[in-house]
């Protein structure tokens, strides 16, 4: 028989439903799926004790039993990635600062999902803060790409996409600042959904940069991706910027048709930075779409070569900002070595936060300080005006945008960490997506020499749906989701390490 | 490059104690990344309105009722330092610069 570890949340819920199968039995084989791919991947920064979390999926087995009703998600084991607030177990942000936090409160898209009876596994490495494009950046340990344990898996939701590649959870949580859950989502072969800013509340994620963090699932297919998304939307009075809109039955509307959408590949992402072999799976995206009736055609967006420099203006400024929360009196790590409270801070600040964060502090608070800050931030400021004015234009004549996620597929452990701009770079395609608030998806695209590579699909604000549908078309018609389950279901002598 | 002065202004600004080392890669480093956001420069702006959000957010209100909030032992439980129902922390009076 298969392991159950290999289904999508999907098709357990059909067997569970059914009672084909028990949570519990579903548990247990992720617990042995753990066990065997965990101490090389690395992307657990802790794991819930497996006592208790059986103990949750014999309740969730015991209402099905019973016949009471059940949420969307019962039964099925999800991981999270560490900068989101689960009650009672450690929440660290990939940092040191955070060491000893435990939150004594959920975060929104955790209550959601405690709602649906999902069973949360553990909290899953990422970068610190979500600061960083390949997870070294974590204070814990690197977490490894489950295709090839010398490359990375991607950033910052690095322990979030390689967990779901790897099977160690059917379904996990993100969060994506400039590319956080698409970069990683790519680069391990997986499905990954950065929503609209303001349909996923943030309350309860550890802040990074606030007019660009938004939370996201990721998952095995397109269909998780929907179910996940639609648990997790919608209006949260905690969250001020959340939305108060309507969360369309994404899982429904999957399979709607897409002939006839029109869809734009913007020039300024298939230029000479991206992978030949890169740009050539794009091709063959946009013929396969134009078998399916999508008109696709070439667009132009000029600003999209300014973006890296205004994200990463942006990003830093908000983030020296929300960061000032870190002085060690109400939580978290102290320096006990300094006399007073000014050395206190920044003797805690200095020694707390690792090298990355240390220098986007300093970036951001050079570019808001006086003297800069009109040149710098502001600048900013304004250049992502037209940014959202260019995408407002093409956003006129057209449904979506198709692009490469990333200019390569998963580099080496240490290739990039030396260079900042150099890992800067790797974020080009996807960080103008955030910094105009629209939806986005990272789609499997297939392999090139034996890595996987995404296929970055975005849409109007609010318009998730949309690309859903050309994302779900695209998997079905392509087949290439199936890459990644065959990599689960590979003997580990059989797989590539 | 930022001069070693220009980063220790900084990062005073930002209570960060770093070491000589983190000072020395901060200059170069910091520098590269600021010549890089120049690129910036050469867009006409004038006139432009700046973006501070990404999609139309309106302030949100809500009528002045007590709700409630987490409780004192809870807020505390996470303290590195404290004394019966409050945060420790070192003397204030006498210290900074």
């Amino acid at each position: 028989m298969e392991s159950l570890y290999n289904f999508t949340s999907y098709e357990l819920r059909e067997k569970l439903f059914k009672k084909k199968v028990s949570s519990e039995e579903v548990v247990k084989s992720i617990y042995e799926r753990i066990e065997e791919k965990e101490e090389k991947i690395k992307a657990f920064l802790y794991l819930c004790k497996k006592e208790e979390v059986l103990e949750k999926a014999r309740r969730v087995d015991k209402k099905i039993a019973l016949g009471e009703e059940v949420g969307k998600l019962a039964g099925i084991p999800v991981g999270i990635k560490d900068n989101m607030c689960v009650k009672g177990i450690p929440a660290t942000g990939g940092s040191k600062i955070l060491k000893n936090f435990i939150p004594p409160y959920n975060a929104t898209v955790i209550e959601k999902l405690l709602q649906e009876d999902v069973i949360i596994m553990g909290k899953l490495n990422c970068d610190e803060f979500a600061m960083g494009s390949s997870n070294e950046n974590s204070a814990c340990y690197p977490v490894r790409n489950p295709w090839d344990l010398n490359r990375v898996p991607g950033g910052s939701s690095g322990g979030s996409a390689a967990s779901v590649a790897a099977s160690e959870v059917i379904l996990s949580l993100g969060s994506d600042t400039g590319g956080s859950i698409r970069l990683p989502a790519s680069f391990c072969g997986i499905v990954g959904i950065k929503p609209t800013y303001g349909r996923v509340s943030r309350y309860g994620l550890i802040a990074f940069a606030s007019s660009l963090d938004q939370i996201g699932p990721l998952s095995k297919d397109v269909r998780d991706g929907a179910l996940m998304l639609e648990v997790i939307s919608g209006y949260d009075r905690r969250d001020s910027t959340s939305v108060n809109m309507e969360v369309p039955p994404y899982l429904s509307l999957l399979e709607e048709d897409v002939k006839g959408l029109k869809v734009g590949i913007p020039e300024e992402l298939t230029g000479d930075g991206i992978d030949e072999d890169i740009r050539k799976r794009l091709s063959e995206a946009v013929v396969l779409f134009e078998k399916l009736g999508v008109i696709c055609e070439t667009v132009s967006l000029p600003t999209l070569s300014y973006a890296l420099p205004v994200y990463y203006i942006i990003s830093s400024s908000e983030a020296s900002s929300n960061l000032a929360r870190f002085d060690g009196v109400r939580y978290g790590y102290r320096d006990f070595t300094g006399e007073d409270i000014f050395s206190m801070y920044k003797k805690t600040r200095g020694k707390g936060f690792g090298p990355e964060v240390k220098r986007r502090i300093m970036l951001g608070t050079y570019a808001l300080s006086a003297g800069y800050y009109d040149a710098c931030y502001l600048k900013a400021q304004k250049v992502r005006t037209l940014l959202k004015r260019d995408f407002e234009r093409v956003f006129k004549d057209f449904d979506a945008l198709l692009s490469p996620v990333a200019p390569t597929t998963a580099f080496l452990i240490g290739e990039k960490i030396k260079d900042p701009l150099k890992m800067y770079l790797t974020d080009i395609c996807t960080i103008p997506v955030n910094l105009a608030g629209l939806p986005s998806i990272s789609v499997p695209a297939g392999l090139i020499k034996g890595l996987p590579v995404g296929l970055q699909i975005t849409g109007r604000i609010f318009e998730e749906s949309t690309i859903l549908r050309l994302a779900y078309s695209f998997e079905q018609n392509s087949g290439y989701h199936t890459v990644s389950v065959k990599y689960s279901r590979q003997k580990p002598e059989e797989s590539n390490y | 490059m930022l001069t070693l002065s220009e980063v220790e202004y900084v990062a005073s600004l930002a209570c960060l104690e770093l070491t000589e080392e983190e000072k020395k890669i901060f200059s170069q480093q910091l520098g590269e990344i600021l010549d890089f956001f120049r690129q910036l420069d050469i867009l006409d702006t004038e006139g432009i309105e700046p973006a501070f959000h990404s999609i139309p957010l309106k302030n949100v209100f809500r009528n002045d009722i007590k709700g409630n909030s987490i409780e004192h032992e809870k807020a505390l439980s996470n303290a590195p330092q404290r004394e019966g129902e409050y945060f420790k922390i070192p003397k204030i009076i006498g210290g900074g610069e």
